[in-house]
C-alpha cells in the first residue's frame, strides 16, 4: 500500500487499512475507538494543529510520531478533554470530546511524560485517591489500587511516598493511575521519554499486555523504535499536520530499510566481503575505505548471517552494526527537510 | 452536588495526609509563629503602650489574625506545584466535580488553620494571656471568625498560586503584599500612634476590623467597628477572589 504523499494527508483516512487487518477494512463508526476530523488549534500565532485527521480502530495502537512542537501533545490534550479545539471534531468511543466531555472522562485514561503523581503520597494512596475521584467507594478503590500495584511490580513500594521512587517506578505508577477505571481507551503522551533502557522495555511490555487485553491506545513518541515496536499504525505529524500514515514497515520502505555497516580488519579482502554479503541485499553493497555498507531486507538475524558469511569467506571483521532509520531519515524522506525543532511554544502553552 | 462534596473531601484528605510528610511546611505553621509571639511579647512588647491592657493580651488576638491570613499560603504552594507537576491535568481528565480541586484545597486549610490557632492560643496562655471579660460563647465565636477569615484568605492565595510561575514568586507576593498590610493595622500596636496617613489606612484596613472584633470577643475590648462588620469582610473577599481563582483555574488547566 503506498504511503500518502505529503500535503495530501487527508487521503490517509480514506486509504484502505494495511493488509493484515484488511479483512475488516472500511471500518464502520463503531469499529473506530477514535475518530478525528479537521482538527485545528492555535496558541496565539502558533498553529499547533493545522487540520488533523486520524482514525484508530478498536483494540489497536496508533503511534503519533513527530518532533517536539509538532502538535502531538495538543492532539492528546484535545482527545483527553483537557483542551477545546478551535475547529473540527473528535470522537472517542463514539462520544464527542467537547459536547460529551463529562461522560467521556469515565472511559479514558491519560498518562503523560511528566508522571503526574503526588510525590508526598504513597503509591497506594495515589491510586486510592484516583479511584475515589472516579466515584468508587474507598474500599473498592483501595482494592483496585493493590491489584494495580501488584500488576506493576510496585507492591513492595506500596506504602512508601512516591518521592522515594525511581523514574521508572513513577511512570509505572502514572500508568497505573490511568488504568484505575479500566478505561477502554488509553492516551500515552511520550510514555518512555527520559527513561533508562531497562525501564523503557518493561513499560513497553506492560503496554503490550494492555493491548492484548483489548485496550485501544494512542501513544505519542519521538522514537521510531518505540512506534515500531508498539504501534499497529503510525501517523507522522509535523507542523500540526499528519504528513504520512501507515504501518512501520511501510514507513521504513519509504526511508530505505535497515542498513548494515561492516568495518573490515586492516588488509582484509574487500571484494571477498562484498561477494559474501551481496546475497543479503537487493542492491550491490557499497565498499569504501574498508567499510562495507548494504541495505538489508530485514533486521532480524542480519548480524548473525553477516558474521557467518564473512567468517566462511575468511574475511576478518573489526566492527559491525545495523543502523536503523531514524526519525530524521523519515522526515527527510517524507518532507524533504530535516526534522528541526519547531518553535517550542506548543509544549509551553499547552 | 453529592459528587462535589465527596470529591472535595477526597482532595482535602489528600492535602492533609501529605502535610506531615513535608516537615518544612509544618514548621512554618508551628515553630515560626511561636517565635514571632515570643519576639513581640518579650523584645518589642515592653516598649509598646497599650493603654492599660497588658501587651500580651493585646498581642495574641492580633498575631493570631496575622497568622491565619497566611494559613492559605499552603494553598498557593500546593496549587502551584499541582499545575507544574501535571496533577491538575490528571484531575481534569477524571470524571470528578470541576470545582473540587480548589474547594478541597481551601477546605483543608481550615484544618491547618485550626491547628495554628490551637498552637498560638496555648503559647499565649503559657506566657500570660488570659480570656477575660468574656464568655465561652464569645471565645468560640472568635475561633469561628478566625476560621472564616482564614478561609477567605485561602481564596486569595488560591488565585496567587495559579497566577505566579513558581513557589518563590508566591512567597514574595506574600511578603510584599500581605505582610505589610497586616502590620499597618491594629494587630501589633494601637493605631493612634501612627502618622495620619497610615492611621487612616489602618482604620479601614480589614485586618484592623477583624483584630478589633477578636479583641472584643476574647478580652472584652472595644470592638471599634462592630463584630458584624468583621463577619462581612470575609464574605466580600470570597465573593471577589473565589470567582477569579476558579476562572484562572480553568485557564491554567488549559480549558
Amino acid at each position: 500500500m503506498p504511503i500518502v504523499v505529503p500535503g495530501a494527508y487527508c487521503l490517509a483516512v480514506a486509504t484502505p487499512l494495511p493488509a493484515d487487518r484488511s479483512a475488516t477494512s472500511g471500518a464502520s463508526d463503531d469499529e473506530l475507538a477514535i475518530s478525528v476530523r479537521g482538527l485545528f488549534k492555535s496558541y496565539g500565532d502558533v498553529q499547533a494543529l493545522d487540520g488533523v485527521d486520524l482514525d484508530v480502530r478498536r483494540g489497536t495502537v496508533l503511534g503519533l510520531l513527530g518532533p517536539n512542537g509538532a502538535g502531538k501533545t495538543t492532539v492528546v490534550r484535545v482527545l483527553a478533554t483537557l483542551l477545546k479545539p478551535d475547529a473540527g471534531t473528535a470522537r472517542v468511543t463514539g462520544l464527542d470530546v467537547v459536547r460529551d466531555a463529562a461522560k467521556l472522562r469515565e472511559r479514558i485514561g491519560l498518562a503523560g511524560q511528566y508522571a503526574a503523581v503526588d510525590e508526598n503520597l504513597t503509591g497506594l494512596e495515589n491510586l486510592t485517591m484516583v479511584g475515589r475521584l472516579y466515584g468508587m467507594p474507598r474500599r473498592l478503590a483501595k482494592a483496585r489500587g493493590r491489584e494495580l500495584l501488584d500488576r506493576f511490580d510496585l507492591d513492595e513500594a506500596a506504602n512508601r511516598p512516591v518521592k522515594t521512587y525511581s523514574g521508572g517506578m513513577r511512570r509505572r505508577l502514572d500508568l497505573a493511575d490511568a488504568l484505575v477505571a479500566k478505561p477502554p481507551v488509553l492516551f500515552l503522551d511520550e510514555p518512555t521519554t527520559g527513561l533508562d533502557p531497562r525501564s523503557r522495555l518493561s513499560l513497553w511490555e506492560t503496554i503490550e499486555g494492555l493491548v492484548a487485553d483489548g485496550t485501544t491506545v494512542l501513544l505519542t513518541t519521538q522514537y521510531l523504535d518505540e512506534a515500531d515496536r508498539l504501534a499497529d499504525t503510525i501517523a507522522v505529524i509535523d507542523h500540526g499536520k499528519v504528513i504520512a500514515e501507515g504501518t512501520s514497515d511501510e514507513l521504513k520502505d519509504r526511508v530505505g530499510g535497515e542498513r548494515l555497516e561492516v568495518r573490515l580488519d586492516d588488509g582484509a579482502d574487500v571484494e571477498a566481503a562484498v561477494r559474501a554479503l551481496a546475497a543479503m541485499s537487493d542492491e550491490r553493497p557499497i565498499a569504501e575505505d574498508g567499510l562495507v555498507k548494504l541495505s538489508v531486507r530485514q533486521r532480524r538475524g542480519s548480524i548473525v548471517e553477516a558474521v557467518r558469511r564473512l567468517h566462511e569467506s575468511g574475511v576478518g571483521v573489526d566492527d559491525l552494526a545495523i543502523r536503523r532509520p531514524t526519525l530524521d531519515d523519515v522526515f527527510l524522506t517524507l518532507t524533504g527537510h530535516v526534522a528541526e525543532e519547531a518553535p517550542a511554544t506548543e509544549e509551553d502553552a499547552a | 452536588m453529592k459528587r462535589l462534596i465527596s470529591d472535595t473531601l477526597v482532595i482535602a484528605e489528600r492535602n492533609l495526609v501529605r502535610l506531615p510528610r513535608a516537615p518544612d511546611l509544618l514548621l512554618a505553621f508551628t515553630v515560626q509563629p511561636i517565635m514571632f509571639v515570643l519576639l513581640f511579647r518579650y523584645v518589642f512588647g515592653g516598649a509598646i503602650n497599650t493603654h492599660g491592657i497588658p501587651y500580651v493580651e493585646f498581642l495574641i488576638p492580633g498575631i493570631i489574625v496575622q497568622n491565619i491570613a497566611f494559613g492559605g499560603f499552603v494553598t498557593a504552594l500546593g496549587l502551584n506545584e499541582d499545575v507544574h507537576k501535571g496533577l491538575i491535568d490528571r484531575f481534569r481528565s477524571l470524571p470528578m466535580a470541576r470545582p473540587a480541586v480548589l474547594a478541597g484545597r481551601t477546605f483543608s486549610d481550615i484544618v491547618t488553620n485550626l491547628l495554628s490557632i490551637t498552637v498560638l492560643t496555648i503559647t499565649g496562655l503559657i506566657i500570660g494571656f488570659s480570656f477575660r471579660d468574656t464568655t465561652a460563647l464569645h471565645v468560640v465565636a472568635g475561633v469561628g471568625l478566625l476560621l472564616l477569615f482564614g478561609y477567605a484568605f485561602s481564596w486569595v492565595f488560591a488565585l496567587v498560586g495559579l497566577l505566579v510561575s513558581s513557589p518563590e514568586s508566591a512567597n514574595s507576593f506574600g511578603f510584599i503584599a500581605v505582610f505589610p498590610l497586616t502590620f499597618i493595622s491594629s494587630a501589633f500596636v494601637p493605631v493612634n500612634t501612627m502618622p495620619t496617613v497610615l492611621r487612616d489606612f489602618a482604620n479601614v484596613n480589614p485586618f484592623t476590623i477583624i483584630v478589633d472584633a477578636m479583641r472584643h470577643l476574647w478580652i472584652g475590648g472595644p470592638a471599634g467597628n462592630s463584630v458584624w462588620g468583621a463577619v462581612v469582610w470575609p464574605f466580600v473577599i470570597i465573593a471577589i477572589f473565589a470567582p477569579l481563582a476558579v476562572r484562572r483555574y480553568r485557564r491554567a488547566a488549559g480549558g
